[in-house]
């Protein structure tokens, strides 16, 4: 087989970034060829170029041996180069077959459209590839899986010889992305090629036939699956060793700060929420709360960062009662609060990387001075923050919202964390977050706790609760239905306490 | 009984249609451009520069049909000021459209005084002539209806301006021009508010008069949003709202305040868009300005 793409000393600079350097990316003609790296290690600028949508300052594309100029999208796909967006390109109200045919359409007299032509087609396709779909079903009536095949479909429509997959198995659930792996290999024994985006290590090494690491904008080197491992794969993306587990020192536990007791809310139709919630948390102690989500936990946040008012209960912080007082009393008391979603409730998204670094303590010294700020002091923080955080890109002007999901996270960690809580609130905190950013946040949070710091943290990864907690309290329908000792309990046992089921139910009450 | 037969009879229905058409025609142009994904409240403005523009061309040559040829064109040409200022310049599309609007109000005033030497009202110019019981542009009306159904829902153009209303940055990937598409249905908007200007000076009337569409722009815009930005809906929104029109002429003789009976038609707008006919959910990516490669 040869080489069917060739991307020779790809460099793209964007104002201030160096996105791309000098990048080599080689696709041999038939097979699944995995491009990883951290977020923002310039992968999709690399396909971006790859599709038209940038054009590269350096840097030449050979395609079947020939030199290829591509200028857009539409050059691109005419030489056979398809997308499959992360985000998917869909237009909700428009069907199936119209998704599909739009931008050549095929037509009858007076520019009609041949509807009933393009969705024989679309059938057509759509069996030769077993890509199942309801080609007249509208976008926003179908599954997520089915959009993804819509997308596919779309490509396959155009003729595409090289498929490029960006990030595909972030949206699916874990049958659907098996339907997408067989997808993939059916793909391939029909002669394309695929470029499958992704950060996730397991997915590459279950699929692919090589692998292309990004690190930084530079192509750190191509390998083969077979001979790759988990390990060296992830120190070749972040740099250096990596800790797949969490590494902390036994727990140094000092007194009770943290006192919920009896807390109860109910929602806006009278059902329970949450049911009789007690706990403690002592100085030095990380108290991780495990459950199905849904089951309460993220009213508890609610509730405990004043963002909820509870119906009843206590919530003390070294014995100052802070329950139903304001979202900024509540901060005032030195809570720190990283929201489940980042978006929502974490970032102003249009506010730059300054900015964002103050939210909630921009009216307090240093930065406020009576009603102005002191911008010197802002950018004093900000420096230093993406310093001490690793924030990238070191832009503290740039709009948060083109940052990649784990920095984002990172400027929300250094807000939280650098004003010194005594209690720390994490919410999902390493939800859609790149294997750097995760060891790097878990670190931060062991420090507090190391420091001293009482620490919540709520998750869904049991595998993150189990390596963070000392101890883990289960939530289940507004109960907390057990707390145990995290190194004396098993994921079986605490999955079985996650579904209701219970092996101590009567001792705790 | 006789206020019944006063209301209901052949006049009536005349009048209706003959009141419905300009709200019908300003609506299919607002379907094309918001269905483009371009909001255009300065359906009203381009209505009245039409209106002028009919007038002025039938006084100076004479001929009716240029001046409705002309008050069409020049609609188109004064959209190109919208489309510029929101699709190249990212412009807001409200304050944009109110802008056309009040150059519209002022600037026919001021080129009624440069040309006519008056200021309210010009002198009379030809008007067009009736075919059977309207004028042609009714007949105008209705094919304008047909063939914008067609090319909206059975056309590639149409797909195509369906999906930059929606999602553009789809339509984008698959190689689309956006803003090429977008600049075209501005203009068609223009053109065809331009048209239905032209009916209210030069088919209804044979004059122009100071402000003389009277808030038909922004009935035509309600016509669209109750028609769920369909040629077809439009027709029926503006067919119904033409009625209320006529009633209230019809109605000014009886003891009812004749200020409560022209409200009747406004009052109805405001019911009929607070949801009467179920939810109306524009094109999603309306009012945003296209930005190619984007990334949030």
């Amino acid at each position: 087989m040869g080489k069917i793409l060739q991307m020779k000393n790809i460099t793209k600079r964007f104002p201030g970034v160096l996105a791309n350097d000098r990048v080599n990316l080689d696709l041999e003609a038939g097979e699944i060829h995995a491009l990883i790296g951290e977020n923002g290690a310039g992968k999709s600028t690399l396909m971006s170029i790859l599709f038209g949508i940038y054009k590269q300052n350096e840097g030449e594309i050979y395609y079947k041996g020939q030199k290829l100029d591509i200028n857009n999208p539409n050059d691109a796909i005419d030489a056979g180069i398809g997308m499959v967006h992360q985000h998917f390109m869909l237009v909700p109200t428009l069907t199936v077959t119209e998704n599909i045919i739009l931008g050549s359409e095929p037509t009858k007299s007076l520019g009609r459209i041949d509807i009933d032509k393009a969705v024989a087609k679309v059938r057509k396709l759509s069996q030769e590839y077993g890509l199942e779909v309801d080609p007249l079903a509208k976008i926003k009536d179908i599954s997520v899986g089915m959009e993804q095949r819509v997308e596919i479909l779309k490509v396959l429509y155009r003729q595409a010889e090289v498929l490029i997959f960006d990030e595909p198995t972030a949206v699916l659930t874990p049958q659907e992305v098996e339907g997408l792996y067989k997808i993939m290999y059916n793909l391939i024994d029909q002669g394309k090629s695929i470029i499958f985006i992704t950060h996730k290590l397991k997915e590459v090494l279950s699929v692919s036939d090589h692998i292309t690491v990004l690190r930084k904008g530079k192509s750190i080197g191509t390998v083969e699956t077979a001979q790759a491992s988990e390990r060296e794969l992830a120190q070749m993306m972040v740099g250096r060793e990596v800790l797949l587990e969490v590494d902390k020192e036994p727990a140094n536990l000092g007194d009770v700060r943290v006192e919920v007791k009896g807390l109860n809310l109910n929602d806006n139709k009278g059902v329970k929420v949450l049911d009789d919630i007690n706990f403690q948390i002592r100085e030095g102690e990380i108290l991780g709360i495990a459950g199905v989500e849904g089951n309460g936990q993220s009213e508890l946040v609610e509730v405990l960062t004043g963002l909820t008012k509870a119906t009843e209960g206590i919530f003390k912080l070294e014995g100052q009662e802070l329950l139903n007082s304001t979202a900024r009393n509540i901060r005032e008391a030195k809570v720190g609060h990283i929201p489940e979603d980042r978006h929502k409730h974490g970032l102003v998204l249009d506010y730059s990387v300054e900015d964002n670094l103050v939210l909630g303590h921009h009216y307090k010294d240093p930065f406020a001075k009576g009603i102005n700020f002191d911008f010197n002091a802002l950018e004093d923080n900000a420096k230093r923050l993406i310093k001490e955080y690793d924030i990238r890109p070191a832009n503290k002007d740039a709009k948060v919202k083109s940052f990649s999901g784990g920095n984002q996270q990172k400027v929300i960690v250094a807000r939280e964390f650098d004003f010194g809580p005594e209690l720390l609130i994490a919410s999902q905190p390493t939800r859609g977050v790149d294997i750097g950013a995760i060891e790097f946040i878990h670190k931060r949070i062991i420090e507090q706790r190391d420091a001293g710091k009482a620490v919540l943290v709520i998750s869904a990864e049991l595998s993150e609760i189990m390596s963070l907690s000392d101890r883990i309290a289960v939530m289940y329908e507004g109960r907390i239905v057990d707390i145990v000792e995290a190194d004396k309990v098993t994921k079986e046992e605490l999955g079985l306490l996650m579904t209701g089921g219970s092996k101590s139910k009567e001792e705790s009450k | 009984m006789d206020i019944l037969t006063q209301i209901f009879n052949l006049q009536t229905l005349y009048a209706t249609i003959r009141m419905a058409t300009p709200l019908v025609i300003a609506a299919i142009g607002g379907i094309f451009c918001e269905r483009s994904g371009i909001i255009n409240i300065a359906l009203e403005g381009m209505m009245l520069m039409g209106a002028f523009i009919a007038v002025l061309i039938s006084y100076f040559t004479g001929s009716p049909w240029l001046g409705l040829i002309g008050a069409t064109v020049f609609g188109g040409v004064f959209a190109v000021i919208h489309a510029f200022v929101s699709i190249k310049y990212h412009a807001d599309q409200v304050v944009s459209g109110v802008a056309l609007n009040m150059l519209a109000a002022g600037g026919t005033v001021f080129l009624l005084n440069v040309f006519f030497n008056t200021s309210g009202t010009s002198p009379a110019v030809n008007s067009l002539p009736y075919w059977g019981p309207f004028k042609p542009t009714v007949y105008f009306g209705l094919l304008f209806v047909l063939v914008a159904h067609y090319v909206i829902f059975h056309t590639t153009f149409g797909l195509r301006v369906r999906s930059i209303g929606e999602h553009p940055h789809a339509a984008d990937s698959v190689g689309i021009n956006v803003e090429l598409t977008r600049y075209i249905c501005v203009i068609i908007s223009g053109m065809l508010a331009g048209f239905a200007g032209a009916h209210l000076s030069l088919g209804v009337l044979n004059i122009f008069r100071e402000g003389m569409t009277a808030g038909r722009g922004f009935i035509a815009l309600a016509a669209m949003i109750f028609g769920k930005w369909t040629p077809f809906g439009a027709l029926g929104a503006g067919l119904l709202f033409g009625f209320f029109q006529a009633v209230q002429i019809r109605l000014q003789g009886f003891a009812i305040p004749s200020e409560f009976v022209q409200m009747i038609p406004y009052i109805f707008t405001v019911v009929a868009l607070a949801g009467v006919i179920g939810r109306a959910t524009p094109p999603a990516a309306i009012g945003k300005p296209f930005k190619k490669n984007n990334r949030s």
